[in-house]
């Protein structure tokens, strides 16, 4: 995988996922083993929109692997603010680091700097299209705590038209032969029409609901995301669809005993509090997946 | 070309014949194309005529032009029945059936604003991959947002 770009979860095959799953396993095993493994290598961490998890983990996971990361995430105190364009900022970091990593409101960005710069590029969210490394990060989680990805029977609930993780979630959940996929959103929220050709393409069955009590008896995976404010082009169909649904220990009760309800975080009220302590709650373990996961997905792209 | 044509145009000398346009579609290929550019190209619209192959057909006749592979895949996204005559000397010494390209770059913008294509200071070309023909559906290489004729139609300035 050495100097690979990863855009889309596309980009990469089922076997290189598990490799990545292996390596992230072994890390979490050992990770004095590996805390020299990028000395002397940088990482540029361009984050033109507003990040958490995703620029803190990436930060975390370079310097636990003994690297270094260049960090330009307020674009008003950068050349940004100068009016230099994306592409001259991107020929820029390339000279200075090994690898980039960017996240952008505009879609297609990452692939454009790909296109541009001779470091491999990681796409950490670019607008409503992709995140890949979210989706890893997830599948490691289902991987790590089920031992399996094949044969699952995957809820995916909430705002499916404009979420990024949860369009990378079900691109990356295609290649493992889910047993049966549910894509529960309000009718306003469904999966784009890209993505569905896509589904079809692949021969992916799937049956979309708005019904999220029908459908909880039956699943192993409940992936939630959150209906993004920020998103919406117009406020007043964000208005009528915030709230939609919420997932609390009343619609549990129905579910499997060894249902693992996910969510990329962060949350707002779409999972109630109530459920982080029960049985059910592992979207912080799955929080704590992402340094992992990101260490070992930068050593595989720097070093190999 | 059928005899009650020839009645109606007469024969250019040098230049290009686009046949086989879908009827009604002859002033949104000339559109597309820029025509007429100026005094040369003299130009005949004939519209609404009989076809063996397709019954009715609208025809193009431009005169002091030959056109380009990136006009002819123009052409093929809103007419892809037409064929392309180019005509030296009254001959007619190529004749081609457009064919909508597997890959296109440049000729046409992503339908989606917030696409880094449509960023005017960036240099990002449009490029898209042909998804359907029929509808005719096309991909851009950089959102993956699907572009569809009537898209296209619009960025022409014909409206529908």
């Amino acid at each position: 995988m050495k100097g690979r770009d990863i855009i889309s979860i596309l980009d990469l095959s089922r076997k290189e996922l598990l490799n990545i799953f292996k390596l992230a396993s072994e890390i979490e095993d050992a990770p004095n083993v590996y805390r020299d493994e990028l000395r002397g290598h940088v990482l540029a961490l361009l984050f033109f929109e507003p990040s958490t998890r995703t620029m803190y983990s990436f930060q975390t996971a370079m310097a636990r692997l003994g690297g270094y990361s260049l960090v330009f995430s307020d674009t008003s105190k950068t050349s940004i603010a100068k009016g230099e364009t994306l592409g001259d900022t991107i020929r820029m970091f390339d000279g200075y680091a090994d690898a980039i990593v960017i996240r952008h409101k505009i879609e297609g960005a990452a692939k454009y700097a790909a296109d541009i710069a001779e470091a491999p590029v990681i796409n950490a969210g670019d607008g409503t299209h992709h995140h890949p490394t979210q989706a890893i990060i997830d599948l490691y989680t289902i991987w790590k705590y089920r031992r399996r990805l094949e044969g699952l029977n995957i809820g995916v609930l909430g705002d499916l038209k404009y979420g990024r993780a949860s369009t990378s979630f079900i691109y990356g959940v295609s290649l493992f032969k889910p047993n049966k996929l549910f894509l529960i959103s309000p009718t306003e929220l469904r999966l784009k029409e890209e993505v569905k050709s896509d589904l079809d393409k692949f021969g992916l069955d799937y049956i979309e609901t708005t019904d999220l009590e029908g459908v909880i008896k039956d699943l192993d995976i409940l992936y939630v995301t959150r209906i993004q404010k920020e998103r919406f082009p117009d406020p007043a169909e964000y208005e009528r669809v915030k709230g939609s649904y919420v997932v609390n220990m009343d619609l549990l009760r129905s579910a499997r005993e060894t249902l693992m309800v996910m969510h990329p975080l962060p949350r707002v009220d779409e999972i109630s509090t109530d459920v982080d302590s029960s049985r059910y709650a592992y979207y912080f373990k799955q929080a704590k997946c992402g340094v992992p996961i990101r260490m070992a997905i930068l050593k595989l792209i720097i070093k190999g | 070309m059928e005899v009650d044509k020839e009645l109606l145009v007469r024969k250019i000398k040098d230049g290009t014949v686009i046949d086989h346009i879908p009827a009604g579609n002859a002033l949104n290929v000339i559109k597309i194309l820029g025509l007429p550019r100026g005094k040369e190209n003299r130009m005949a619209i004939i519209m609404y005529t009989s076809s063996s192959k397709m019954k009715l057909k609208d025809i193009v006749k431009v005169e002091g032009l030959e056109l380009t592979s990136r006009e002819v895949n123009m052409i093929s996204l809103i007419a892809p029945t037409a064929t392309i005559n180019i005509v030296r000397n009254y001959v007619v010494v190529k004749k081609e059936r457009v064919k909508i390209p597997d890959y296109f770059e440049g000729i046409i913008k992503c339908s989606n604003p917030n696409c880094v294509s449509n960023l005017e200071r960036e240099t990002a070309i449009p490029k898209f991959r042909l998804v359907s023909k029929k509808p005719l559906i096309l991909r851009c290489l950089y959102c993956e947002r699907h572009t569809y004729r009537e898209d296209i139609l619009r960025q022409f300035g014909i409206g529908r």
